[in-house]
């Protein structure tokens, strides 16, 4: 393989409206993607096409749906087109990725589509709770009463006694997350909040207060994959996939060499910079995987955006801001654009492809051509990471 | 404290016999007699050399703290609890175990409390009918 060449190309995308949809199931909020993607690119006749679909669910447990990828298959009108479903928590969607490059390079598909779904809000939040926690460890962690807040607050407490981060340190990018959300029309929760407002929100799992967590959120997401050559037949301006990483790590938090530093992101994205050929400094904006404010907080160090427990003051000193230097998460991220966790992977492409073909509008990043995703999975034990650049 | 159990009477190294120790107020970890990698839980084989000769080896319970929270949205089965303090304790021979923390202020938890094992002997009715362990000062 060559570095920084192309593995693929995205020619289209698309997302769901993100948010509480009551009127809509999972498999509606799909076919929504998957018509904005269709849309989007006139040249594309999906039916004749595209060949197959690979897509991300977590759990069957919200609407009492497993099997869901050939209905997915269906509901996008892609049948007889074969679909697989693939699941690594809330990084099923990026997984689904990278399985349409692999289709992709081993030659046996051109086109291919990818995405992901989550339909959550139907479920109390103590359902919700319970199915999101069946990610961590069972024995040792879900057992003895832990949740996802809890292994992310976990994370923090060791963040803060090694570093001195501080509580107001992680409200900051509660704030910066909350204003790009107030200029995405998709985003769940289209509103800014103060820093006092944060601070001053209940507590969930000490020291993570309500509004360091994601959204609870329905939501699908789909992006059009076909291989580089093939890209100037569908659209002027493809965005090219040129670095792919994935890391793994023990389920439970307690077996890992770190409290402080997720290895899975790490090893992910040694991998992929090797493959896209770039460093951390080429990379012009970034969606990350802000499940809980620290996670992007040690996002930033995990990514080498910064150095090892300067993540506190990267985001002090403004540098993730849509002003920035680093623009990240300029979609809201989870926290605000909202986090169907099947979804999510898949919508910080969406982000990217948006971003690196000028057309993320009031979000805007001027002269961007190199993005970054990183989706996580439960509390860090799945990680992948995919660089893009303007075609 | 720690002791081995003789091969002949060796119980199986798997999780169900981890929680059967538990029962019987036991910290028990498998320790690997090739590399000498030890294993909580235990694990059929070595997961760093592959070795199948394993024993049982039955641990100090005493330990400190290295990270905690206090959790007040909890799952539904352990709303009863909430707020309960939730930590990964560091026993004195380097291994790690997460559990919950009773009989102490929370304002009290910080990293480096000494804490120790307890045993809930009676096992939970539903499955996976464990017994449970937590953890509390000395």
């Amino acid at each position: 393989m060559v570095k920084g060449k192309p593995l693929v190309a995205v020619v289209s995308a698309g997302l769901s409206k993100f948010g509480k949809l009551e009127d809509y199931v999972g498999r509606e909020l799909f076919a929504q993607a998957a018509s904005e993607a269709f849309e989007r690119c006139p040249n594309l006749n999906p039916k004749k096409d595209i060949k197959a679909l690979f897509v991300g669910m977590m759990s069957e447990s919200f609407e009492h749906q497993s099997h869901s990828a050939p209905m997915l298959s269906d509901w996008a009108g892609l049948l007889p087109a074969p679909a697989i479903r693939t699941e690594i928590a809330c990084a099923s969607s990026a997984a689904a990725l990278r399985t349409g490059i692999f289709s992709i390079l081993s030659g046996i598909y051109d086109i291919v589509l990818v995405g992901g779904f989550e339909k959550m809000t139907k479920r109390t939040t103590a359902e919700t709770t319970e199915i999101l926690g069946m990610a961590a460890d069972h024995p040792f962690e879900q057992w003895n009463g832990i949740t996802f807040p809890g292994l992310f607050a976990l994370m923090a407490t060791a963040h803060m006694h090694k570093y001195g981060t501080t509580e107001q340190q992680l409200g900051l990018i509660a704030v910066k997350n909350h204003h790009n959300g107030s200029l995405n029309p998709k985003a769940h929760i289209q509103k800014e909040v103060s820093l006092e407002t944060v601070m001053a929100s209940r507590m969930v799992a000490k020291p993570l207060k309500l509004y360091d967590c994601s959204l609870i959120s329905d939501g699908a997401s789909c992006a059009v994959l076909t291989k580089p050559e093939l890209a100037k037949q569908y659209t002027e301006c493809p965005v090219y996939i040129i670095g792919s990483g994935h890391g793994s790590d023990t389920l439970g938090l307690y077996q890992r060499e770190s409290l402080t530093s997720i290895k899975a992101t790490r090893n992910a994205v040694k991998e992929a910079y090797s493959m896209a050929n770039l460093k951390s400094t080429d990379i012009d904006v970034a969606e990350v995987h802000d499940c809980f404010t620290i996670a992007e907080l040690i996002a930033y160090e995990d990514l080498g955006f910064c150095q090892p427990g300067e993540g506190g003051k990267f985001i002090e000193k403004s540098i993730p801001t849509l002003e920035g230097d680093l623009p990240v998460n300029t979609s809201g991220g989870l926290k605000s654009k909202g986090h169907p966790v099947g979804a999510t992977g898949i919508a910080q492409l969406y982000e990217i492809y948006l971003q690196l073909t000028s057309q993320a509008e009031k979000r805007q990043v001027e002269g961007c051509k190199t993005g970054l995703t990183q989706n996580l999975g439960g509390s860090g034990a799945s990680c992948l990471v995919h660089i893009f650049r303007r075609g | 404290m720690e002791g081995t159990i003789h091969e002949s009477e060796t119980p199986p190294f798997t999780i169900e016999q981890f929680f059967k120790f538990i029962k019987e107020k036991k910290l028990m970890a498998a320790k690997c007699r090739q590399c000498g990698t030890m294993h909580l839980p235990p694990r059929p084989a070595c997961s760093n050399c592959y070795s199948k000769e394993l024993s049982w080896t039955q641990l100090e319970t005493r330990g400190k703290l290295v990270t905690y929270t206090v959790i007040y949205i909890a799952p539904e089965q352990f709303q009863k609890n909430a707020p309960y303090a939730y930590g990964i304790i560091e026993l004195e021979n380097g291994l790690r175990i997460p559990g919950m923390i009773k009989n102490i202020e929370h304002e009290k938890l910080k990293v480096g409390t000494e804490l120790e094992v307890d045993f809930e002997v009676e096992p939970s009715p539903n499955w996976p009918q464990w017994s449970r362990y937590f953890f509390r000062p000395p």
